[in-house]
């Protein structure tokens, strides 16, 4: 046992890495679902935008890095102003037009950036200072990805916290629950999921930039993690940050183990995991901690 | 008028290999395939209500199915469109009791993983010999003791004869108590139950017969093409399913046909002079479809109708 944990305990590492990059995109997917009945199926071309930033930008100073947060994050938040501006006409008609619209504006993007950005994945430099790597339980680790376990970390947390303790997050949470109720009380719940959506955009574009290193951008990395997002909100529970943390990290340990353990059947057991957890809990691994 | 309408389109797929050129007859061979594709998928997203972009999952375990079963048992087409059908029932009896735990949009995530897991363990496994893709196919023969179909047109007749079977089973089914059954299980699911409906059950079997469908769409395509990679079962295969079916029309057998027809065309020959510009044109069509179409063709001279 213990020499199995030796052996895997840098891709265990790597799973709580790829977790919390999968919880940047999944919470806000999670919560413009929750919220507005809208999947977003152009939610991987955010992350991309925040990745091809981090390439274009991030030139391997703290200063580029900055750089790349400011405009990743920025466009980012434009482009997801530009998808509630769209969908929200479509609100009426259903879901499978607002996931239809989604997918065409995500391939029209993709196409976009292979013009742009070619068709090869890019490789990302990190600030110099992080770009080395050091020994961890006797395994060698980038440097880098500790820094953004501890940097998604504490975003994951303060996500949590707004979510879950502030009375902004009470609003939110409530507009999930019942919209109409809210809109009753006075609340322009149209202001709410415009919030909701740019901040989601905002998390993903984030999630790309500091991510990028991790989950290098080319060509159907959107669709990689759009549905791995998927997987995460469906096993963690819809519609609450902490299902989509609970779901983000158990993916993104299934996900490294299992391309460590059984590269052949990664796949399928990243669908086993769904699937026992929607056997065993339909409602998500959310309903574990009380809270639905 | 409407058995007329539909003798007189017998006859003209019966006369297409005499009135146009090799290449376009493979093209006509593509849209059967595809509009079978779009058929099974219109049966859960449109009959049902069941939203899916998962049916790539199953269109690609038959035609490798339908691969494996050309290069190692028998050349025999309908032998291996059966078990091309059986392998897909199958992988769909395991998969759908899953994603019938949720309904509307969920569901819709949930078949997308299905496709997409397919879609990776297409290009990792070796039997289906990863992503260099599977070749070597025979000719297919049609029937035990003819010979093998080499000619474009030939191949066709194989193909729209798989096709119109299959189109006239799910007619059948459609007008079955069972077809009335799916359409109560779209438009108020509860109430079904309530009357002692099993609609969990109903679910599945249908999510099943969807899924062989698109099983021996599958096997069909692999014997017109005589190739198989894991690209033919992709995320575009099961979007661009989809918006043949949005185009053609929620619940429309024939609207799905003509929608597959259009999106075929439009990749095909669109696509042609704009090369290297598919996957922007696909978009824009879809973004289109939506805001100008929002029934379809078939809800652009019909009333709301479902099921012919």
């Amino acid at each position: 046992m213990l020499g199995w944990f030796d052996a895997n305990v840098v891709s265990m590492i790597d799973g709580v890495a790829y977790g919390l990059l999968l919880f940047t995109l999944a919470v806000g997917l999670s919560l413009i679902f929750g919220m507005m009945d809208v999947l977003n199926l152009a939610h991987g071309t955010l992350y991309l935008i925040g990745a091809y930033a981090a390439y274009a930008l991030s030139d391997g100073s703290w200063l580029g890095l900055l750089l790349a947060l400011v405009v990743g994050v920025l466009v980012g938040v434009a482009g997801g102003g530009v998808l509630a501006a769209l969908t929200q006409p479509l609100a009426q008609r259903g879901h499978l037009d607002q996931a239809l619209l989604t997918l065409g504006i995500a391939f029209i993007a993709s196409d976009i950036f292979s013009k742009i950005f070619g068709s090869e994945v890019l490789p990302i430099s990190v600030p110099s200072q992080v770009a080395g790597s050091v020994t961890v339980f006797g395994q060698v680790y980038p440097v880098y990805r500790l820094l953004f376990i501890a940097i998604a970390g504490g975003l994951a947390l303060m996500v949590y916290l707004l979510f879950e303790r502030s009375s902004l997050g009470a609003l939110v949470r409530a507009t999930v629950a019942d919209r109409d109720m809210v809109r009753a009380s006075g609340v322009d719940t149209r202001v709410v999921m415009f919030g909701v959506f740019a901040f989601g955009a905002a998390l993903a574009a984030l999630g790309g930039v500091l991510g990028a290193p991790i989950l290098a951008p080319g060509p159907s990395v959107d669709e990689t993690v759009l549905v791995l997002s998927l997987v995460v909100i469906v096993v963690g529970g819809l519609g609450s940050v902490t299902g989509a943390l609970l779901g983000a990290l158990l993916i993104g340990q299934v996900q490294t183990l299992g391309v460590a353990l059984m590269p052949v059947y990664a796949p399928f057991l990243i669908f086993g995991a769904m699937l026992l957890v929607l056997a065993w809990r339909p409602q998500g691994l959310v309903s574990l901690v009380g809270r639905s | 008028m409407r058995r007329l309408a539909g003798v007189g389109l017998l006859v003209l797929l019966l006369a297409l290999p005499w009135m146009i050129n090799p290449y376009a007859i493979s093209t006509v061979t593509r849209i059967l395939v595809i509009g079978l594709l779009a058929i099974s998928v219109n049966l859960l997203t449109g009959v049902t209500g069941l939203p899916t972009l998962g049916q790539s999952a199953y269109f690609g375990i038959g035609a490798y199915t339908g691969a494996i079963v050309s290069t190692t048992l028998t050349d025999v087409g309908p032998v291996q469109m059966l078990i091309a059908a059986v392998a897909a029932t199958v992988a769909a009896a395991v998969t759908g009791p899953v994603a019938m735990r949720a309904r509307g949009v969920s569901f819709l995530m949930i078949t997308l993983a299905i496709g997409e897991i397919a879609y990776v363990a297409a290009r990792r496994l070796d039997i289906t010999h990863g992503t260099d893709g599977y070749a070597g196919i025979p000719p297919v023969v049609p029937l035990p003791g003819l010979p093998a179909l080499r000619l474009e047109g030939l191949v066709y007749y194989y193909v729209l004869g798989g096709f119109l079977l299959v189109f006239a089973l799910v007619m059948l089914l459609l007008r079955s108590p069972f077809g009335l059954a799916l359409r109560g299980l779209r438009d108020n699911e509860s109430r079904l139950r309530a009357v002692g409906y099993p609609t969990s059950r109903f679910g599945v079997a249908i999510y099943c017969i969807a899924g062989g469908i698109a099983g021996v769409a599958g096997s069909l395509w692999t014997s017109a093409q005589q190739f198989v990679a894991p690209g033919d079962m992709g995320f575009s295969v099961a979007a661009l399913a989809l918006l043949a079916v949005v185009i053609g029309g929620l619940g429309s057998m024939w609207g799905s046909v003509v929608g597959a027809g259009l999106v075929v065309l439009t990749q095909d020959y669109i696509g042609g002079y704009l090369a290297g510009y598919g996957t922007l044109l696909l978009g824009i069509l879809f973004v289109l479809v939506v805001y100008l179409l929002p029934r379809g063709i078939a809800g652009l001279s019909l009333p709301k109708k479902v099921g012919a």
